[in-house]
């Protein structure tokens, strides 16, 4: 399929249904289910599911444009999410609730930070060597304090009742980390985007502050890390909902590692407005600092890949070649 | 933004060049010790490059006519990322293959192409480039260099410098002023090919801090070219030049600089065992960055084969590139100073010092960084 067949209509979706004003409104605690049941009406939340159970039976790797149209519209509903646990259930034979589903690996008696916790009606959970569908009350969500986050806090003191499903490869949170690295290419594209825009426009000493040199030169920095964020997670997601450590700690890594360098970009050329609540750019800002540290920072997917990469007599590029291009 | 750069995959039957390209390469260098081949692409053996004539590895985008391969880009991608992988000397026959030859196929003369690409394509004519000139540096529209009409030819008085290996080459394609003066920019720019063996021309190599001495300076003192010397039309040299210049800046060339001291170092942390999380972290995140790169090199090279000129996004990925490569040498030197009671091998440790001192040309050539951010910066609309 033509990756803009299925692309654009779900991008003019989500540009008519997940608007800034949207997102504040349910990021300020207005109710989600109008605009998840346009979600559920659209049919993408079963793009992964295979055919003969009702879905539309694409790859991730065609999927993953969409992932990344969710980070461009700072969706605020884990729709990622909700696309691969219905993969993973319908694998298992399993059916799948109405709702928003969110991921979380938590361990028995300990608090974890669960993106888009506050908007899910079930969870996907691994916890404790179980991977289970259970109701999202199960995990008592309570507000993270972060100004306008979604994440939820969440404890379970054993294992919920729910759906069981057999255990990943590679656990879950190297699912999750797809749904955020993915998420993060968008998000950082949708910052290069409204920062050259604004550089073009933002007149100060007589000109675009974009003709300035020292602007431009931040600004082509600015677009080789979102170039690499997007051909990152693309990498990433080339290898199916349960990918390899390889490419999954890929995408994590490098969309993580850019964030900072892009979102402090976004921020200097947009100046004091940039900060402000009532301009959007922190409603794609504040996303990529947050799933930065979801399902695993930089530094986290390093030492597993560096771990991976060690224990190989390969040359640098046969390993990658291997483990990623094969 | 940039979105025709997206993930693509090597042609099965490109990739199927692999073993035997691999196998060659072995073979020939097998002997050369690590700091040989850190040199990677500045490695000069015409023998080598001789055979990878006589293999097929050669003018592998270059029509069977003139004796190349008909492969196309993606075939060259495999090739040249094996040589650079191995750290194979490559320098003799770079240029001619990867510029010269493409240069002449596309703007030059049957009698041109009839003459020269067959004897690139078998190793046997080396190029280099003549576009750098005192006081010129990135500024190439203020050539000054002049090429003047007389009743045989052409008449060239002027000076290049930072030509890579012309000491070791037969030809220069030299961007010289046909017309107008420096202040006329663009306009009046030609492309003429010079034979270095003429009178006229004296080559003095430029000793680098390492001890080599890739670059030269080039003088041209009434050197008579005849009139099929000039490619292209006269004064299209500017667009000729541009054109070239996107085949120079996408290739994996761009990224793998570094990697036979990427490798070392790897086994050097093999060797020593030492695997604590921020040498693990170290690690992984060059090897993800590198793999991304990869992917970023290989969408440059589709858009490429598709016949398109991906000037910015060749750009794009060089800027990237280069800022692994340079910074590779920086950060391994921080780790293995860092651990001095780590024995660190010879080889290894004159590959470092190797690399980091040659480190900064790695974004100077073929255009430097600043540059380049302002080709980015005029394709994201901002100029």
């Amino acid at each position: 399929m033509d990756r803009n067949e299925l692309l654009e209509p779900f991008d003019k979706m989500l540009e008519a249904l997940s608007t800034p004003a949207q997102v504040r409104a349910i990021e300020g605690g207005a109710p989600y289910a109008p605009l998840w049941e346009e979600l559920v009406q659209s049919g993408f939340l079963d793009a992964l599911v295979p055919e003969h159970a009702g879905g539309a039976g694409l790859a991730l790797a065609d999927v993953g444009p969409l992932l990344q149209a969710l980070g461009r519209h700072a969706v605020p509903l884990p729709v990622g999410e909700t696309m691969l646990a219905r993969y993973l259930l319908a694998a298992a034979g399993q059916a799948w609730p109405e709702g928003p589903i969110a991921f979380a690996v938590a361990r028995a008696g300990q608090d974890t930070v669960v993106p888009s916790g506050l908007v899910a009606s079930h969870v996907l959970l691994e916890c404790d060597g179980a991977l289970v569908l259970a109701d999202a009350g199960s995990g008592n969500p309570q507000p993270t304090g972060v100004n306008g986050s979604l994440a939820a806090r969440m404890r379970w003191d054993a294992v919920p009742a729910g759906t069981v499903l057999p255990a990943i490869t590679g656990g879950l949170r190297a699912v999750a980390a797809l749904v955020r690295a993915t998420g993060m290419a968008g998000a950082a594209e949708r910052l290069l985007e409204m920062t050259t825009a604004y550089a073009n426009e933002r007149v100060q000493f007589g000109k675009p502050i974009g003709r300035q040199q020292a602007l431009q030169q931040n600004l082509a920095v600015m677009a080789e890390d979102v170039v690499a964020s997007r051909l990152a997670a693309q990498l990433g997601c080339a290898g199916g909902v349960v990918a390899s450590l390889a490419a999954v700690a890929t995408a994590k890594s490098v969309t993580s590692a850019v964030a900072g360098r892009i979102a402090a970009t976004a921020h200097a050329v947009h100046g004091a407005i940039g900060i402000s609540e009532e301009y959007d750019l922190q409603l794609y800002v504040r996303r990529l600092y947050e799933w930065r540290l979801a399902d695993g920072s930089e530094s986290y997917w390093n030492r597993l890949l560096g771990k991976a990469r060690l224990a190989s007599a390969d040359t640098s590029i046969d390993w990658v070649r291997a483990q990623l291009f094969a | 933004m940039f979105d025709t750069l997206a993930l693509a995959s090597l042609p099965d039957e490109d990739e199927a060049l692999r073993p035997k390209i691999r196998a060659v390469v072995q073979q020939a260098i097998a002997d050369m010790p690590v700091e040989s081949r850190a040199k990677s692409w500045l490695g000069f053996d015409a023998a080598f490059s001789r055979l990878l004539g006589q293999e097929g590895f050669l003018g592998l985008n270059l029509p069977k006519s003139y004796g190349g391969q008909e492969r196309g880009p993606f075939a060259r991608f495999v090739v040249v990322e094996e040589l650079l992988a191995a750290g194979a000397p490559v320098a003799a026959h770079w240029i001619a293959d990867r510029q010269s030859a493409p240069l002449i196929l596309k703007f030059g003369t049957e009698a041109q192409r009839e003459f020269y690409i067959p004897r690139v394509c078998r190793g046997e004519a080396f190029f280099c480039i003549g576009m750098s000139e005192p006081g010129a540096g990135s500024d190439l529209a203020s050539v000054r260099t002049r090429a003047e009409r007389t009743d045989k030819g052409w008449l060239v008085n002027g000076q290049k410098i930072w030509t890579t290996n012309s000491l070791h080459s037969d030809y220069m394609i030299a961007l010289l002023r046909t017309s107008g003066k420096p202040e006329d920019r663009h306009a009046g720019l030609s492309q003429l090919i010079i034979d270095l063996k003429a009178p006229g021309v004296t080559i003095r190599p430029i000793v680098d801090l390492t001890g080599d001495a890739h670059f030269a300076e080039i003088f041209f003192e009434n050197v008579e070219l005849g009139a099929d010397a000039l490619i292209g039309n006269e004064g299209d040299g500017w667009k000729q030049v541009t054109a070239e210049l996107a085949f120079e800046r996408s290739g994996p060339e761009r990224i793998y600089s570094s990697v036979v001291l990427l490798d070392a170092w790897v086994r050097h942390l093999q060797a020593v065992g030492r695997d604590d999380d921020a040498t693990l972290a170290m690690v992984g995140g060059y090897t993800a960055r590198l793999a991304t790169l990869r992917a970023m090199s290989i969408a440059c090279t589709a858009r490429l084969a598709l016949g398109e000129s991906p000037v910015v996004e060749a750009s794009l990925v060089k800027d990237l590139g280069t800022s692994l490569e340079q910074e590779l040498p920086i950060a391994i030197g921080d780790d293995l100073g860092g651990h001095p009671d780590e024995p660190v091998d010879a080889g290894l440790y004159r590959a470092l010092l190797y690399v980091t001192q040659i480190a900064p040309s790695f974004s100077l050539r073929g255009g430097t960084r600043e540059i380049l951010r302002g080709i980015i910066a005029r394709g994201m609309g901002l100029r």
